[in-house]
């Protein structure tokens, strides 16, 4: 997935540095960042690549200049937002905590001719967004679900999941689709809130009150970090997987390795925030047609394709 | 019908905080047995040691928060000094790179110092400031906090020798004769936190204080040296927490330690000890951490549950535990 991103900044900066060196002229724009702030792996990973695209963008394209904002919670990053406008902005690439208390800002915020990026959750009004990078919850859901049921075929799942949100929503229902037919059971559901703590607890609960576990979809590479300490305590051999998600460096790091109980992860990556930024300052420098909406495929990374999901250097 | 004891003197009367002492292992007592008629799985044996063993980072803390909260004062930053202290600790075992017990004891010094410190800064600025603790330990709580996030750069910090790790990791998942070290833990934290609190004259200073902080002074106690000293044993608990977490997962994220500061303070309000000072009860504290892990466990156990719902019920059962406690001692 970086990959790509990498790809498409390069592409871009190439063209802008052609253009850029023919004209000998310079184009100022600012883009504003608007992110949670690192206070989970997950969207701290978004933090580290948002700064990282930051700065290849700005030497890239010279007279780019990006600002990053970071918020810990919804309402401050409503603030944030303002005091972004309020600094002439061209353009504001936002990853919302949540969308609908959003939505009202952006309008807002569109409404003075500010070119609007929204990534990861969709605004309530996609009228709004002149584009939009969405992760996809729902093929997330997917393609773990096809994971089990292609390779368990028959036996016990027990699920995890994380904090009573919509993504946490759209990826359960659509794991459990996914299953529908096969011979793969969903036997416990609990919340364990994206938290490696919790999920130790719960694993440690789940394997006290059923006997026989063939699988785990723990749903997050944190959450499956806890779970595999819960296994080991408990000496169980019915075990046969755990499945994460995100693409946590250190669960990459066990696929590439060919850890027996960690066989694939599923990605969603927290560098989708630097397609976003790549696209926006593409708009504004190389002239092609960028509005619109960009999906990215929620991937299987298996032994085969770990390594291009694997950033050592990522806090995340 | 209290009044008309008077008399009958002080045999009923003891008899009486006997029970208000007993009442929290009574509410106890009732939650096994619903356990039980839930799961049969709830009374095994390994269940019931995961459970107790993972009621140690709270009992620890909330040993010293029955402290600090006796004395009149509230930590709210504990979950935070948790941390931030996992953090560091894990930080220093890294740096310095050995995979020895050296190494490990120097980082577990690190880990007492730093939560000790940051317990002493927690206390003199209540007591100097003269600040509510309330506010006090809401600004350090988000102090803490975001330096562990800055430590981290937002995401992990994970103990990277293995050597070290598995030497370490049996502190929270072996045992002594059956018992796992992180109860073997908890119980001698306890049993020092009570020897401490009912048995010396600190110990008698800190609950006069907590009762009425002017008697106090005009009776000649120390308030400022007794308060802070009150902060600078919860710090200690909280190093001492982090000791045995640690071990268990290998790292400190920035969700570590997340709203454990609601959990001790429920821990210790559970067991007895009154919110607003005066009354310190150690080992009740003790029963109200475990009670709270209890009530998660049953709630993961039991089939009829959907998990959408757990929130309340587990909210009900503690109501209703605390209520059961009251009717105890009310209707005896």
């Amino acid at each position: 997935m970086k990959a790509t991103i990498l790809k498409i900044a390069v592409a871009a900066g190439l063209m802008a540095g052609v253009a850029s060196g023919a004209m000998a002229q310079q184009k100022n724009v600012t883009i504003g960042v608007s992110i949670p702030a690192a206070t989970h792996g997950w969207t701290g990973g978004v933090v580290y690549h948002a700064q990282e695209t930051a700065k290849m963008l700005e030497k890239a394209y010279p007279g780019l200049k990006v600002v990053v904002k970071t918020s810990p919670d919804g309402a401050s990053q409503a603030n944030a937002i303002d005091d972004l406008t309020s600094q002439k902005v061209d353009a504001l690439v936002v990853l919302p905590f949540n969308s609908d208390e959003l939505t009202n800002p952006m309008r807002e915020v569109k409404k003075r001719g500010t070119f609007v990026t929204i990534v990861d959750r969709g605004l309530k009004d996609p009228s709004i967004q002149d584009i939009y990078v969405a992760g996809n919850n729902p093929e997330f859901g997917r393609v773990a679900g096809k994971y089990f049921v292609d390779n368990l075929k028959q036996g016990n799942v027990v699920v995890f999941r994380g904090i009573p949100t919509v993504i946490d929503e759209e990826r359960v229902t659509n794991f459990e689709k996914a299953l529908e037919g096969s011979g793969v059971k969903v036997i416990d559901k609990q919340y364990a809130n994206w938290n490696r703590d919790d999920a130790f607890k719960v694993m440690q609960d789940y394997l006290a009150k059923h006997p026989k576990i063939d699988a785990v979809w723990a749903s997050d590479d944190d959450m499956a970090l806890g779970v595999m300490e819960a296994i080991r305590q408990a000496k169980r051999e019915d075990i046969k997987f755990v499945l994460g998600g995100a693409g946590m460096k250190d669960m990459i790091k066990k696929v590439m390795d060919g850890d027996k109980m960690i066989p694939a992860d599923v990605s969603y990556p927290p560098s989708m925030i630097g397609t976003a930024l790549g696209v926006t300052a593409a708009h504004f420098y190389t002239g092609a047609p960028m509005r619109g909406t960009y999906t990215l495929n929620a991937q299987l990374i298996t032994k085969d394709n770990a390594k291009e999901h694997y950033f050592p250097n990522s806090p995340f | 019908m209290t009044e008309t004891v008077l008399r009958t003197g002080t045999e009923k009367r003891r008899f009486n905080v006997d029970m208000r002492a007993l009442s929290p292992f009574i509410a106890l007592i009732v939650l096994i047995i619903a356990g039980a008629l839930i799961n049969p799985d709830f009374l095994t044996a390994s269940n019931l040691l995961n459970v107790v063993t993972r009621s140690a980072f709270i009992a620890i803390i909330a040993v010293g928060a029955t402290f600090v909260i006796a004395g009149g004062g509230l930590d709210l930053s504990v979950g935070s000094m948790a941390a931030l202290t996992a953090g560091v600790m894990i930080l220093t075992l890294n740096n310095l790179g050995g995979g020895d017990v050296g190494t490990l004891a120097l980082g577990m010094l690190a880990a007492i110092a730093l939560s000790a410190a940051c317990g002493l800064a927690n206390g003199l600025i209540v007591t100097f400031g003269r600040i509510e603790p309330f506010i006090v330990t809401l600004g350090t709580m988000g102090i803490f906090r975001s330096l562990v996030i800055w430590l981290a750069a937002g995401g992990t910090i994970t103990m990277r020798n293995f050597d070290l790790r598995e030497l370490y990791r049996p502190v929270y998942f072996d045992s002594i004769l059956g018992v796992p070290i992180p109860i073997i833990a908890f119980m001698v934290v306890a049993a020092i936190g009570a020897l401490i609190l009912y048995r010396t004259s600190f110990g008698r200073h800190v609950v006069a204080l907590g009762s009425n902080e002017d008697v106090a002074r005009y009776s000649g106690v120390p308030i400022w040296r007794v308060r802070t000293l009150t902060y600078i044993i919860q710090g200690i608990c909280v190093g001492i927490a982090v000791l045995v977490y640690v071990p268990r997962l290998g790292s400190a994220t920035p969700t570590t330690g997340l709203l454990w500061e609601l959990q001790a303070i429920t821990a210790v309000v559970i067991g007895g000890t009154a919110l607003k000072g005066g009354i310190g009860r150690v080992w009740g504290t003790v029963v109200g951490a475990v009670i709270l892990e209890l009530v998660a466990n049953i709630m993961v156990l039991s089939n009829f549950v959907s998990e959408f719902l757990v929130g309340a019920v587990q909210g009900a059962i503690i109501i209703i535990a605390m209520l059961v406690q009251r009717s105890v001692h009310r209707g005896r």
